[in-house]
């Protein structure tokens, strides 16, 4: 032991294993770094923890929707305010919908205002077939109804309205449309530009190239946003000479546009990442540039070009502000591309301030937001158990 | 979670409660239509009251309602009159209704492209293109061509009273696009020649104003304050200040009845809206 102890401290061998302060090994050694990796640990605990918060506090707010809490139905019950001493406490509180905290302290005045404004509430329903409606159940959510004044059953998102009608089918709807086209015209673009970059071109035309693209990332999408509602709007009603002059297409080429570099950026990593000898092998086996590019390198790449597709995807359908400007923001129900249309991003970012907090629309809001994470959280999980998958093909396990 | 929102909400009282009590300042928040003249009001008011301190900021009708009941702020502007929920969060808040000021009248405007023939159109005509019932400019006038519908966002102010008032609570057409603000609105009206929207009568460059008449047998009347005042023109509204009874005193009551002055209104009509006549002053 005590030779051990002898030869550790000088042979210069093992001089390493000795620590700061020619300590001991273990978290006694370098106490410095022992505290830097705990901290940096701590930091990146708390963004998990963070988003996991956020998702909580969302599906929270959302939760009475989900569960069939909510009742929104115009025509309620209503006790006259002269019966009031006639109720218990208990049938009191639950009439006025109050907690036991708050209505403990709640002086006898407030009590009976809150009684009036049920009345007041109760008197300004209208006298239509559809004011007795849950229009927050699934039923209306989800499904068409003739509603009043409507020729025929229809999906339809008016949740500012006598009767609030909050169908998210057409909000669904536009947002794939949208995310649809973006992909559509991104994608060939975004990876024919990797597989150039990466494999074809000159380095020297490559050290320009890809910081360019990359520079796309860095536009705000307010700017994107602003642009295609002032130029790329006109530009392209001229050239395809159809009606509305904001709609899906501009905004899933301007939505294009801020997917591009997020696809270009990964895309390429993962064709650059293919070892060289592939390349090398292809070539001396006589094959052209060209061949060895795209049926050797771009298969060998597929894992990561995937995972390049599915974060552009979840990009383009959580980008707001693109959309809620070139868009046209109408809530049809249509595939038809030249329609305006209306995306759930867009429609929590319009609405979302004007509500009554904790109401029934807030809460809707708050659904549409919890279905939007749920979204790209399923398709960031598929993407990676097919990168997986891919793999263990692609190195033949 | 509901621990933490009660903690919260006492956190933010405190910290209202601590910002409103400070001598001579008064925070303003809500309506986006009302937000620049606040502002003026605000900027005119404590050049000629040195300790007086306001604050304005806009964020929606709804966030000032909010703002009200968390007791963030004394004052809260709206475009449209509180709701019988909001007034419910306000009791449960503080107890009290909160109390209703009218401040000014707004004029609507019904905008078209500088190139359209029509000139004027009645409310029942209005309706039926903005619920969809008229898809084409000849049905009511004009030219053979389809109408493009602009609107504001469902939670605008100027939505909701439109939809009250010209659609008699109708749904707009779902095909209406929906601009993120007047301006907007009007850009886009501006550029449509087939597009028709309608906004604040302050704003209107680029695009015109259409005449509008009650129903068909009436005249076409112009939005000019001597219209909207006198309550000629067809689409107008008021615009209001809430605030909390237990705060409607000194510095407050003071500032809301000055903003109600002539001296007030000379503001409101230099900003583009219209005077209150005088028996709504008190």
């Amino acid at each position: 032991m005590v030779v051990f102890r002898e030869m550790s401290r000088t042979s210069p061998q093992n001089k390493r294993f000795i620590g700061w302060k020619g300590l001991r090994r273990g978290h006694t050694a370098r106490p410095l770094e022992w505290l830097v990796e705990k901290g940096i640990f701590v930091v990146s605990l708390s963004t998990i923890v963070l988003i996991f918060l956020i998702f909580l506090f969302t599906a929270l707010e959302a939760l009475p929707v989900f569960l069939g809490n909510t009742n929104n139905s115009l025509v309620q019950k209503t006790i006259p305010v002269e019966a009031m001493d006639r109720l218990t406490p208990k049938q009191l509180r639950e009439y006025l919908g109050l907690t036991e905290k708050e209505f403990a302290g709640m002086p006898r005045e407030t009590l009976k205002s809150l009684m009036e404004v049920k009345i007041e509430t109760a008197s300004e329903a209208p006298n239509d077939k559809d004011a007795a409606l849950d229009t927050t159940s699934w039923r209306y959510l989800l499904l068409p109804y003739q509603w009043t004044g409507y020729d025929k059953s229809e999906y339809i998102w008016q949740p500012v309205s006598q009767i609030q009608k909050y169908n998210i089918v057409p909000l669904l709807i536009g947002s794939l449309k949208t995310t649809l086209v973006a992909l559509l015209f991104s994608v060939p673009l975004a990876l024919g530009a990797a597989i150039y970059v990466s494999q074809l071109s000159k380095p020297r035309v490559r050290e320009y190239l890809k910081p360019a693209v990359e520079l796309l990332a860095g536009i705000p999408s307010v700017v994107l946003g602003f642009f295609a509602l002032m130029v790329m709007a006109t530009l392209l009603q001229k050239a395809f000479g159809y009606q509305s002059r904001l709609n899906t297409f501009v905004a899933g080429i301007a939505l294009g546009l801020a997917v591009i570099p997020v696809v270009f950026s990964i895309a390429e990593d993962a064709l650059t990442s293919v070892p060289r000898s592939y390349t090398h092998a292809a070539l001396a086996l006589g094959s052209s540039r060209w061949q060895a590019a795209w049926q050797i390198v771009l298969p060998a790449a597929i894992p990561g070009v995937f995972a390049a597709v599915m974060l552009g995807f979840g990009r383009a359908i959580g980008e707001t502000m693109v959309v809620l400007m070139a868009s046209g923001n109408a809530s049809i129900l249509s595939w038809n591309l030249f329609d305006s249309t209306r995306t759930m991003t867009a429609t929590i970012a319009a609405e979302l301030a004007e509500t009554v907090t904790h109401g029934h629309h807030y809460r809707i809001l708050f659904m549409l937001g919890t279905l939007l994470f749920l979204v790209t959280f399923v398709a960031n999980l598929v993407a990676d158990v097919v990168i997986h998958r891919l793999k263990h093909k692609l190195e033949g396990k | 979670m509901k621990t933490f929102n009660q903690h919260f909400s006492t956190f933010v009282m405190t910290l209202g409660i601590a910002t409103s009590a400070q001598a001579g300042s008064i925070t303003v928040k809500g309506s986006d239509t009302l937000v620049i003249l606040a502002q003026k009001w605000a900027e005119v008011y404590m050049g000629k009251q040195a300790n007086v301190k306001i604050q304005v900021t806009g964020g929606g009708s709804g966030v000032g309602f909010a703002a009200l009941q968390n007791q963030t702020t004394d004052l809260a502007d709206a475009s449209r009159r509180i709701r019988p929920r909001e007034i419910e969060a306000c009791l449960k808040s503080f107890g009290k209704r909160p109390t209703e000021y009218k401040v000014c009248l707004d004029g609507l405007s019904v905008y078209v492209s500088e190139e359209n023939p029509v000139k004027e159109l009645s409310l029942p005509q209005l309706e039926a293109i903005f619920t969809g019932k008229v898809r084409n400019w000849k049905e009511v006038g004009g030219q053979d061509a389809p109408l493009t519908v602009y609107s504001r966002e469902n939670s605008s102010g100027t939505y909701e009273f439109f939809k009250e008032h010209v659609l008699q609570g109708k749904d707009f057409a779902a095909s209406a696009q929906t601009m993120p603000g007047t301006a907007s609105l009007l850009q886009a009206v501006a550029k449509d020649k087939n597009g028709i929207g309608y906004g604040g009568a302050a704003y209107g460059a680029g695009a015109k104003h259409l005449l509008i008449k009650k129903d068909e047998g009436s005249p076409a009347i112009e939005p000019t304050e001597e219209t909207v005042v006198k309550g000629t023109y067809p689409i107008w509204r008021h615009l209001y200040v809430y605030v909390n009874p237990a705060l409607d005193k000194g510095e407050i009551a003071a500032y809301l009845n000055w903003i109600r002055s002539d001296e007030g209104q000379k503001v409101v009509k230099d900003i583009g809206y219209y005077p209150l006549p005088k028996n709504l002053r008190e």
